[in-house]
């Protein structure tokens, strides 16, 4: 299977690879992608897509206010804080 | 050379919701950071979003405002980028099927008369969180993630910065009429992504666009294109190419920054999300929908011209806010005279608000009541002087003005014979003033109006008086 | 006094309602044996044995007031991927250790409103992700039958709690089998409902268009009488569905005694009778359509011509959905931080340092198959291909009432094999996957042993919300307990 560049999906998936996992996923990658490409041989021509577990629209809720977590509740699973916010290293734009 | 400027928005509007987009979390602005927050809008473990109806019906109403076609198939997708201010690291938004398609905008057009700006769709997506930057590092609060936003995206249709201003004020007024959006500019809720080319006048092809991102206010956005035109015509002057890139706004600079861009393209996989179902919206859902929508101002300002006779100024300053306009209607329809009405609404009552500062809506005058007094004027039962010294009390606490007039004895006096007789004593009181007018001196006359009118306690009819002192005044000489 | 531990869940609501014991004394056995087994069969990931025992003395003191609901003091074991509130809940993985729950998942919510006691959370493969339950960052569990062998997964600490006497009921989550599967080797029973019947609400998720949560139980009464509670409309849960709920535990009453399948078509697939198929395996499933048969069913021979583009799909639909689902273990709001001046830098290296192998591989091939230039390839026509899996159930359905088959090709394996072997490890789940694909419901259930005593299950499949039909025949088809 052509294509299959792992630097750049580990880079979209945010994940750091070391040399031995790039090399075994990468190879154990390329055989799953050329096991599951068999659906290309079926002809899907005009089928619809089946996007959802079933098929039901229109699942709304109302406006309705439902009382969430308290501040102390919100960040406490945070792994660094600063004042109410989660700190994170300075973001540069 | 010459060039023609080709403008095109995406502009963000915060719906008024009372909760977000996919949690019951409040949509209120300027609470304490992470103080509206849940599983849901935290990106925790195990939580799904649920779609807000009352999200979905806003933006089906500010379609019909702007005359989209209402999709009758239309979904959510899953747009992935990691992102501190982005609490599941992908944002549920509409890729192919959006809710609303079409539409436009009619605005003041560059070289006179008026235009359409066109809407290519309008979809309904989630706010992300806010970041703060500190020394050293940056913080996280999540109130507005998951705050709902439509993106109304226009087509590339505006041809100078006054335009896209030209636009932008018109949308806004159209959201506030339609009950959307509150439409505060400080609060962030109307933010824009502008995109703009140039290209020789007669040239069928775009020239190369520029992306200036996340303008929050209009005059940012007017003096940001003055400037990126200037930048970009100079540029191809001096035989330089325009590069496809994302800029930044310096207000304080008063000049656009390229913004860093990143050594991998975009790729933001797509796909539909799985936790939100479809929305297949009925035309009998739709149609309930509608009956809620006002007209939009445009049309209301065009039709209150046609049916009240109103100069197209009064109409305009009417119809800009959607209550006054109702206010305006109500008043005009009960007192049968659209002009009288416009003249005691725009003066009289404008001038009361501003003076009390208390909004029409908080006041106890109903349109009922000034149509009622307004009748009474036109009917001549009271004179002017006694219908403006009426109003405040309306104002203030409300009342029947028929009533009132009944009950105080206001009602003008016509009847000659005792008018004759007010007369008549002014003109034996004042021999001097009377002298003075004899001579030539055509405003002593008002002196003896006035006088006549203390005298009837100011029930008389002005006109009355007028024609009597005339009569008499020539009679004496 | 039987056992405590070798109680079913019916039993245990019996004798408490009868008060022939006590939560506390029920509770108390329970937490004995759950660690005792921890050195061997590694069921648990966490026991909370204080706060289960508190909860119990609770429930007596309701109970004594005069209190009774249908789980009162009634422990269950949950699954670590369910959010519970004030527990840890780590889905088996590194990358959430440290996270205390601030919410109970909906299931959660209604088993508490029923009065029923969380004791522990049983061991899973990492996020969900395997068929093995050796994913599991805390390390694997072993079958309690089965000596050995694996217990199944990704719900395998859930079915090793059950079968090996070391929960009264638990609950799962099945994804491509993930409750049957584990159910099957085993020996319990194991629930996977049609989509939409059970919230997903608080369940950290998998795929979040297959997942659903189920029962696993000793009987086919007790996953009845689980459903009844944990079933319903979700509000928080915009996929789950308005249907009503049943009182499950009467979908097998008033049926004939010696024909209770009577006028009832079971579907034969070929498909799932290959030449894969484990020749043990297929002499209790044989032996299973035999008992149908004598029960008064009718066996009606025909085919899911898809069921081989089952594993492709599967694959790729699911590892999408999960690369989205497990981009918010960042380390940001909540779980592990590997701590960086570099925001992106941060995300990897937390991300590389607390996701184990499978998890990585999946969110890789996830992120592949939705990426710019391989979507429509991809993506786009696995779900395509999707919508021909559905169809071949709706088709079958016309033709049946409910379809029979094996769970897996093969009993359950010993521990180790096969971990470095992602595609032999992924095609276990062939007889599984198309239930999730198409939505529809179904029940795993004890069919016998291997000659090594290793067990089999057979697998009843329903169309959506099937699931009265489903426990009608299950029950008829039960075997009776050790």
């Amino acid at each position: 299977m052509a294509g299959f560049d792992i630097d750049r999906v580990a880079h979209l998936a945010r994940l750091d690879l070391t040399a031995e996992e790039r090399e075994l996923f990468g190879s154990q990658l390329e055989t799953i992608v050329a096991y599951v490409e068999r659906i290309s041989q079926l002809d899907v021509e005009g089928l619809p897509a089946t996007l959802h577990g079933h098929s039901v629209n229109n699942i709304f809720r109302a406006d309705v206010p439902v009382e969430g977590l308290p501040t102390e509740v919100a960040t406490a699973n945070a792994p660094e804080r600063i004042e109410d916010e989660i700190r994170m290293p300075r973001v540069v734009e | 050379m010459e060039y023609e400027v080709v403008i095109g928005l995406e502009t963000h509007v915060q719906l008024k919701t009372v909760t977000k987009m996919f949690c019951g979390c409040s949509n209120a602005f300027g609470a304490t950071p992470n103080s509206h927050v849940c599983p849901v809008c935290l990106g925790y473990p195990g939580a799904l979003p649920s779609m807000n109806q009352e999200a979905i019906r806003y933006t089906v109403m500010a379609g019909l405002m702007l005359g989209c076609e209402i999709a009758n198939y239309a979904k959510f997708d899953r747009k992935n980028y990691f992102y501190p201010d982005s609490a599941k690291d992908y944002q549920i938004t509409q890729l192919d099927y959006p809710l609303c398609l079409g539409g436009g905008v009619e605005i003041a057009a560059l070289g006179g008369g008026r235009k359409t700006v066109r809407i290519h769709h309008i979809h309904l997506e989630e706010d992300v969180g806010k970041l703060t930057h500190r020394a050293g590092c940056s913080g996280v609060d999540f109130n507005r993630a998951g705050v709902p936003l439509m993106e109304i995206v226009s087509q590339p249709d505006m041809r100078s910065a006054d335009e896209a201003l030209a636009y932008l004020t018109a949308l806004r007024e159209m959201m506030i009429y339609a009950g959307v959006s509150e439409c505060n500019l400080e609060e962030g809720n109307m933010r824009s992504d502008v995109n703009v080319s140039i290209r020789p006048v007669g040239q069928e092809a775009y020239g190369t666009k520029v992306e200036i991102k996340n303008m929050n206010t209009f005059s940012g956005i007017h003096a940001a294109l003055l400037f990126e035109i200037d930048r970009q015509k100079r540029a191809l002057e001096a035989g330089q190419v325009i590069r496809q890139e994302t800029r930044r706004w310096d207000p304080e600079l008063g000049e656009t920054f390229v913004m860093r861009t990143k050594e991998n393209a975009d790729d933001y996989r797509y796909f539909p999300e799985p936790d939100l179902m479809p929305i297949a919206l009925t035309p009998e859902q739709i149609a309930t929908w509608a009956k809620d929508l006002p007209e939009a101002p445009a049309k209301r300002r065009e039709r209150m011209v046609a049916e009240y006779g109103i100069p197209e100024y009064d109409a305009g300053v009417l119809s800009a806010d959607r209550a006054l306009a109702d206010f305006f209607e109500a008043v005009a329809r009960r007192c049968g005279n659209g002009k009288l009405a416009s003249n005691w609404v725009m003066a009289e009552v404008l001038a009361l608000t501003a003076k009390s500062g208390t909004a029409l809506a908080d006041s106890a005058l109903t349109p009922e009541a000034l149509g009622d007094l307004l009748k009474l004027l036109e009917a001549k039962t009271i004179n002017g002087p006694t219908a403006k010294a009426l109003l405040p009390e309306l104002f203030e606490k409300g009342g029947d003005p028929a009533e009132i007039v009944k009950a105080r004895g206001l009602g003008q006096v016509s009847d000659t014979g005792a008018i004759e007789a007010f007369v008549d004593t002014v003109l034996a009181a004042n021999p001097k003033v009377v002298a003075d007018f004899k001579a030539g001196k055509q405003a002593a006359i008002g002196f003896l109006v006035g006088q006549v009118m203390k005298q009837s306690k100011g029930k008389a009819s002005p006109q009355v008086v007028q024609q009597l002192l005339r009569a008499k005044l020539a009679a004496l000489a | 006094m039987k056992d405590f531990c070798k109680m079913t869940l019916t039993e245990a609501v019996a004798g408490l309602r009868a008060g022939t014991f006590t939560s506390v004394e029920l509770v108390r056995a329970l937490i004995e044996a759950m660690e005792a087994s921890q050195s061997t069969i590694h069921a648990y990931v966490t026991i909370d044995g204080e706060g289960a025992l508190k909860a119990a003395e609770e429930a007596d003191r309701r109970r004594a007031a005069g209190e009774d609901l249908p789980l009162l003091g009634v422990p269950i074991a949950i699954k670590d991927n369910m959010n519970v509130v004030g527990q840890p809940c780590t889905a088996s993985s590194h990358i959430l250790e440290g996270y205390t729950a601030p919410y109970d998942a909906t299931v959660i919510a209604k088993l508490r409103a029923a009065g029923a006691i969380f004791l522990g959370r049983t061991n899973m493969d990492e996020f969900a992700l395997g068929s093995t339950t050796q994913t599991s960052y805390f390390g694997p569990t072993e079958n309690p039958v089965a000596r050995g062998c694996i217990p199944g997964g990704s719900s395998g600490g859930s079915a090793a709690a059950v079968g090996g006497d070391l929960a009264l009921a638990a609950l799962g989550s099945d994804t491509g089998g993930s409750i049957r599967q584990p159910a099957s080797h085993c020996g319990i029973v194991g629930v996977k409902p049609t989509y939409g019947r059970v919230s997903r609400y608080g369940i950290v998720a998998c795929a979040s268009s297959l997942d659903q949560v189920g029962p696993m139980t000793k009987t086919v009464e007790d996953a009845a009488l689980l459903m009844n509670v944990i079933s319903g409309r979700d509000p928080m849960d915009a996929t789950s569905l308005d249907e009503p709920v049943p009182d499950y535990t009467q979908a097998w009453v008033g049926a004939d005694a010696q024909k209770p399948l009577a006028g009832m078509v079971l579907g034969i697939p070929a498909e799932y009778y290959g030449e894969g198929l484990d020749p043990e395996v297929r002499a209790r499933i044989e032996e299973a359509k035999a008992r149908a048969v004598a029960l008064g069913a009718t066996l009606k021979e025909l085919s899911l011509p898809h069921t081989a583009y089952g594993i492709p799909t599967y694959y790729i639909c699911m590892t999408a959905e999960i690369s989205a689902n497990l981009a918010r273990f960042d380390g940001v709001r909540y779980g592990l931080r590997v701590p960086c001046d570099d925001v992106i830098e941060q995300y990897k290296r937390t991300r590389a340092e607390g996701f184990g192998a499978e998890v990585k591989r999946r969110v890789l091939l996830g992120t592949f198959v939705l990426s710019s230039g391989y979507y429509d390839a991809y993506y786009n026509r696995a779900q395509k291909v999707r919508t021909l899996i559905r169809r071949d159930f709706e088709a079958a359905f016309a033709q049946c009432d409910l379809l029979l088959a094996p769970v897996t090709p093969e009993p359950a394996w010993p521990l180790g094999v096969y971990q470095n072997d992602p595609i032999r490890n992924y095609l276990s789940d062939v007889l599984t996957v198309g239930v999730n694909l198409a939505g529809c419901c179904a029940i795993a259930l004890p069919a016998g042993t291997t000659a090594e005593g290793k067990p089999v299950g057979v697998q009843l499949i329903g169309p959506n919300f099937g699931e009265m039909m489903l426990f009608k025949a299950a029950k008829a088809l039960e075997l009776p307990r050790a």
